[in-house]
């Protein structure tokens, strides 16, 4: 996983409450190989109209939005189905950071397991910064992690607060199965004790296969 | 006097394999439950080199990508090679990691939400992880269930545990017995309207009170199901007499000495009556009537005597904007009265709602009567689908001329090819009405089966109590 340091890019205001994961990646897009890259489905439907031109009035499909690595969006961003396709979509059109005043719980994890920051911050805060950037002349902002900080485009600047271990993974590219596997010791102690205290979910209670 | 416990609190605490520094837990996970959309999952186990911990932990199904009609003919059954391809996949991912499948051609194949506690994998006490946001629906017989994406479904399956901080706890307390003739998807269409759609989100929701002790197990799966529709991490309610009867003898269940072994520690689980709860909710479930939902979003939902409400209204401008974006998108005028509007489609089915309860009470509206917009009726498993041919329910739905087809995710997320077409408005008994939910351009009603059935029998949205005589 790549390391997240600090990002200096375009964000991109999406001022919808409730974005589902059905809306960032369609669910008849799930049994694409990730191979064919994901960036072409990316808000696929809500983008578009319904004879498949580019809707003007989707803030990606607008020239000064079209180079974003951050969308700053709604209340519950990533809500609805636990795909992690939503995730890869997002990747692979370059997003690398989501600000919100709050996300789906699946979404918010999948992001984190991928290298996708996501920050989250009281929603009058979030919409000053949607309309800090409708206004900028260049919508650009700064996320340092390092520093939880966020520079906005007129050079001033905003605190956040990241939870220490998703931060410590993202700063470092870590992979979340090799830190679990150091407690491999605790897992397999933890393991014997719960099947002798539970001795009906032992493996080999299960039923044979017809 | 030992401090009184949630029983999230009973099932988190003896589930907790190591604490991080800040406060996180690996949390073992009894059960993983898999379906075609995994396979990114199995890919990064395979291109990490990763070794399964527990296969005999793990269980897969097909779901989501399975036909409903022309079953006899298997994978071949299949057009789209890609809708194939996922098909098969799950059947090649379990065989070469040794996961039980439920699958294609298997009687019990079936949703994974209505397999599980229908084989007895569902039990009270354990941690689920599955790999759909459903999964709070195993929630109803006392599980702690959440879904998960593709990578923790590859953590699972290495570790055998996932990271969780301890999640806040809200406290649905139904007050009193639903109305007759109301259902269960009603009460969780009403909590999800009053606590709105990103309402419960980093709580997990213990559903309680005598308006849920009432109901059936199946009856409080629904409730449990549509947990997520309110944000909520989980969903789930204390087990109780009925929940120990619906394990008993079911294929995984624990038998003889060790059904008394785990039942003395089941009957532990429940909440201690003075446990405290982050947040309450307080609904008085006797004055529900039957809930449909006007745009896109579950929580945008009235009561089928009401009206499409008016943006104009409103006062949040965020609710607003919402909502006009609704209504443009469900083709809706404010003030129009839910009764009457006209229908393309029905379709009854999904985790939600394809028990053979719900085949009951869809087929006591539908007999008699005829369907006067195309209907599709699918049963949650092969062994509903035996069941409800067993009593006949098939011969009702035929006859009033209902398709009655083959167990399957189907028309809830379309992508097994089972879908509305652009424009069409569907009355459903699923759990999402988002856009382009059940096709690009699909409008969805979510309703409950007997409200399907109405609907179904007089092609527009119904109060189903002028039919039945009920209410």
């Amino acid at each position: 996983m790549e390391p997240f340091g600090a990002i200096t890019a375009t964000a991109v205001p999406l001022d919808m409450a409730n974005v589902n994961t059905d809306q960032i990646f369609p669910a008849r897009f799930i049994r694409k190989p990730r191979a064919v890259g994901y960036a072409q489905f990316t808000f696929h439907d809500v983008r578009r109209s319904e004879d498949g031109s580019l809707r003007p009035d989707f803030p990606l499909n607008e020239d000064r939005y079209r180079d974003a690595r951050i969308i700053v969006g709604g209340t519950n961003f990533g809500c609805g189905s636990s795909r992690e396709g939503a995730v890869y979509t997002l990747i692979d059109s370059d997003f690398r950071a989501l600000i919100a005043p709050s996300f789906g719980d699946i979404f918010a994890a999948n992001c984190l397991k991928n290298g996708v920051l996501t920050v989250t911050l009281p929603s009058d805060v979030v919409a000053g910064l949607r309309a800090h950037l409708r206004e900028a002349d260049r919508p650009v902002l700064t996320i340092d992690l390092e520093a939880e900080s966020i520079v906005r485009p007129d050079g001033t600047s905003l605190g956040f607060s990241a939870d220490p271990f998703q931060k410590h993974c993202l700063l470092n590219g870590l992979n979340e199965i090799d830190l679990s596997l150091e407690f491999a010791a605790e897992m397999a102690a933890f393991e014997a004790a719960y099947r002798e205290r539970f001795p009906w979910l032992a493996s080999g209670t299960e039923p044979k296969r017809r | 006097m030992p401090r009184a416990r949630t029983i999230i609190d009973k099932i988190w605490d003896s589930h907790v394999v190591a604490r991080r520094d800040d406060g996180e837990c690996l949390l073992y996970i009894d059960r993983l439950l898999l379906q075609e959309n995994s396979f990114h999952g199995f890919d990064k186990i395979r291109r990490e080199g990763r070794t399964i911990r527990n296969p005999g932990q793990a269980f897969a199904f097909s779901d989501h990508y399975v036909p409903t009609v022309g079953r006899e003919l298997g994978l071949d059954g299949i057009a789209d090679p890609e809708i194939r391809n996922m098909v098969e996949l799950i059947e090649s991912d379990s065989r070469d990691n040794g996961i039980t499948l439920f699958g294609l051609g298997d009687v019990r194949q079936g949703i994974l939400h209505i397999v599980g506690p229908e084989q007895g994998i569902t039990q009270p006490g354990l941690v689920i992880a599955g790999a759909d946001s459903h999964t709070s629906t195993h929630g109803a017989l006392g599980a702690y269930a959440f879904g998960v994406g593709s990578s923790e479904v590859a953590h699972v399956l290495a570790v055998q545990g996932l990271w969780r901080a301890r999640p806040k706890t809200m406290r649905v307390l139904v007050e009193s017995a639903l109305p007759d003739g109301i259902s269960s998807k009603d009460l969780i269409l009403a909590i999800i309207g009053r606590i709105s759609a990103g309402g419960a989100v980093g709580h997990v929701i213990e559903y309680a009170g005598p308006g849920i002790a009432a109901l059936s197990v199946e009856q409080r799966m629904t409730v449990c199901n549509m947990s997520i529709e309110a944000g909520a991490r989980a969903g789930l309610i204390s087990p109780d007499d009925k929940v120990y009867d619906y394990v008993k003898g079911r294929p995984y269940a624990p038998k003889g000495a060790l059904w008394n072994k785990a039942l003395a520690h089941w009957q532990t689980l429940a909440s201690d009556a003075d446990a405290d709860y982050d947040r309450e909710v307080r609904i008085a479930a006797s004055e529900i009537p039957p809930m449909v939902t006007w745009g896109t979003n579950p929580e945008q939902v009235v009561p089928v005597t009401g009206t499409v409400p008016d943006p104009a209204a409103e006062s949040d401008p965020d609710r607003r904007a919402r909502m006009e974006r609704a209504l443009a998108y469900m083709a809706l005028e404010p003030g129009t009265e839910l009764r009457g509007v006209r229908l393309d489609r029905v379709f009854i089915g999904s985790c939600t709602n394809s028990r053979i309860e719900d085949l009951r009470i869809a087929a006591a509206v539908a007999k008699g009567r005829t369907a006067q917009v195309p209907t599709m009726v699918v049963p949650g498993s092969g062994l509903v689908r035996q069941q409800a041919e067993n009593e006949g329910l098939h011969e009702i739905f035929l006859a009033a001329g209902f398709e009655w087809r083959s167990p399957g995710c189907s028309m809830c997320v379309g992508i097994n090819g089972d879908m509305l077409n652009p424009g069409e408005r569907c009355a459903s008994t699923s759990n999402r009405n988002f856009e382009g939910r059940q096709g690009p351009g699909g409008r969805t009603h979510l309703m409950s089966p007997a409200m399907a059935a109405a609907a179904a029998v007089t092609g527009r949205i119904t109060d189903v109590r002028e039919l039945t005589g009920e209410g």
